[in-house]
């Protein structure tokens, strides 16, 4: 009977094992698969060329262009509306008033809405409603709802992480309630709260679906917020759909996978930096 | 304190409370819109033959959309029985046997395969699951077994980080007692861990499921988008999301009011299983 119990038990242990290590090795494999056929794609002129003819082949300069356009500008617009909100919850509000409560249910359903859902609303609302069009400011401001849940609660925990002691001794000192949170407690939650935010510019990033509906497709190198652009993941869509240069497509895919590790790992090492 | 600084700490507290309720009207603008977007049909179709019609042809006018649900519902089931119990021995492996430092290199690895963008996850696919597929199963090598095994890599970050913050929550007096009586690790694990963190498995595992039903890209790349009730899990299927992504650049009219119909279901499953959550949550409060 024990002998039994402990053959159970090593199976079982061993088969978590196993589960844990294949993870590891499904990581690998993507990376590996796609740096083995993408790399050797990318040089200076895939980056800084355009997309040649019918076939797609050449570079993808105004995708690259297009996405850092997105990315930034919904970083920019969402930012300051995820922290202040995010402050509000934690130094303004009762913690278990009706209100933060319902701000928390709207953040949490926000997030598990499905980023289709939020590519036709983008569509419905600022393309057509708005006539904003097909443009960096639709595309943006729907990647900036899309990712404020993300920054709103990631900011949320690093304020209540900040010792209570901090505050008490800059209200000791005299200070308003302003002084203490803009010296005190957001320079201290500082570090937590850039790697919330650079893990949201992460997924406005990699998004297609949202972007593809509210930025459009047309290759354009976009200035002005009203220009339209198709960002690298949706180029990596039509090339893979469409079977036409898969060289290019692996190269996209190499890029987009290349800067997505960077900001994880970088948001990564700023939260491991604040830990010491 | 000075009167101008007064009113300054003022307009400050005002654009904070104004910051934080953008979240409620930014998900009132989503609900209202979709909703009113997603209704229109349901002036010129009847709410049950859209829901329990087998027939999705919109060029001729058949929107029922019953082939699709049955789609998104086949292709998520299938992925999360891949993934949910390798999930839950991954959190179980992370939280109960893991030495500290190979957990934070699963940890790491989990973190970045939530960060892969899911249009690469449908990218890989094509690559390399559709060849193998075609050559296990026949067919095409696209439908409900590649998507359902692309989905249960893509859902394998949310239920395992989940399942191993329920499992990480069980009090450690729970283990020692278990140990204390002589059962070996495995069945302090399964007889004591699990059942206590029985509550936060089951939510790991829900929000696991939204996740699945609300992935577009991947699927849409992988899933053979045929508009059919399948027969068989070799057979290409279409998803609710897929036809979305698919169709509503050139839809007009009656079929684009469908599809908006269907991001209007989709965001009704997605706030249920919030509900769901939420619900399933507070009982867990009660209880400890």
């Amino acid at each position: 009977m024990y002998e039994l119990r402990k053959a159970l038990n090593n199976i079982f242990l061993t088969l978590t094992w196993i589960a844990s290590v294949s993870v590891i090795l499904i990581l690998l494999f993507i990376i590996a698969y796609i740096t083995y056929k993408g790399a050797p794609v990318v040089n200076l002129k895939f980056i800084t060329t355009w997309p040649q003819g019918y076939e797609a082949k050449g570079g993808i300069w105004p995708t690259i262009i297009t996405t850092f356009y997105l990315t930034i500008f919904s970083a920019a617009i969402v930012t300051p509306i995820a922290v202040g909100g995010a402050i509000y919850l934690t130094e303004y509000s009762k913690p278990f008033s009706r209100f933060s409560r319902y701000v928390r249910f709207a953040a949490d359903t926000l997030s598990s809405v499905p980023s289709i859902v939020y590519g036709i609303f983008g569509f419905a609302f600022f393309v057509i409603y708005l006539g904003f069009g097909w443009s960096m400011l639709s595309g943006s401001l729907t990647l900036a709802l899309m990712i404020l849940p993300l920054i709103l609660r990631s900011t949320e925990e690093a304020i209540l992480d900040v010792p209570y002691g901090y505050k008490e001794a800059s209200y000791g000192l005299g200070a308003t309630k302003w002084q203490t949170i803009s010296r005190v407690v957001l320079r201290t939650a500082f570090p937590r709260i850039l790697t919330g935010v650079i893990l949201g510019m992460g997924r406005a990033f990699g998004e297609t679906a949202a972007v593809m509906l509210t930025a459009g497709m047309a290759l354009n190198i976009p200035i002005s917020v009203f220009d339209g652009g198709r960002n690298m993941s949706s180029h990596l869509f039509l090339l893979a759909t469409e079977g036409i240069s898969l060289d290019a497509a692996f190269g996209t895919a190499f890029l987009l996978l290349v800067i997505i590790l960077f900001f994880n790992v970088g948001a990564k090492r700023i939260a491991r930096r604040v830990g010491k | 304190m000075t009167k101008g600084n007064k009113s300054f700490e003022k307009a400050i507290k005002l654009f904070f409370s104004l910051a934080a309720s953008a979240t409620i009207v930014g998900l009132l603008l989503i609900i209202v819109y979709i909703t009113k977007e997603g209704t229109l049909l349901f002036g010129k179709v009847n709410v049950f033959d859209f829901l329990f019609g087998k027939e999705w042809k919109p060029s001729s006018a058949r929107f029922g959309a019953l082939p699709l649900i049955v789609g998104s519902l086949v292709v998520t089931a299938g992925a999360v029985i891949l993934s949910a119990p390798l999930s839950i021995f991954v959190a179980i492996f992370l939280t109960e046997i893991a030495p500290k430092k190979v957990a934070n290199y699963i940890k790491t690895a989990i973190e970045l395969l939530a960060g892969i963008p899911s249009v690469i996850y449908g990218f890989m696919g094509i690559m390399v699951l559709v060849p193998m597929v075609r050559q296990v199963f026949g067919g095409s090598g696209l439908g409900i077994i590649t998507a359902s095994l692309v989905l249960s890599i893509m859902i394998l970050p949310t239920i395992t980080s989940l399942a191993e913050g329920a499992l990480s929550s069980v009090p450690d007096r729970y283990r020692y007692g278990a140990l204390a009586l002589g059962s070996t690790k495995w069945e302090m694990i399964y007889h004591v861990v699990l059942p206590a963190a029985k509550r936060g498995i089951i939510s790991a595992i829900i929000l696991g499921v939204g996740r699945a039903i609300g992935e577009t890209m991947a699927v849409l790349m992988v899933v053979g988008n045929v508009a059919k009730i399948p027969e068989s899990l070799n057979q290409p299927v279409a998803t609710m999301t897929s036809i979305i992504a698919l169709d509503i650049s050139y839809a007009s009219g009656l079929h684009k009011y469908a599809l908006f119909s269907l991001g209007f279901v989709l965001l009704l499953l997605s706030m249920c299983f919030i509900a769901i959550v939420r619900g399933v949550y507070k009982g867990s409060y009660e209880r400890v």
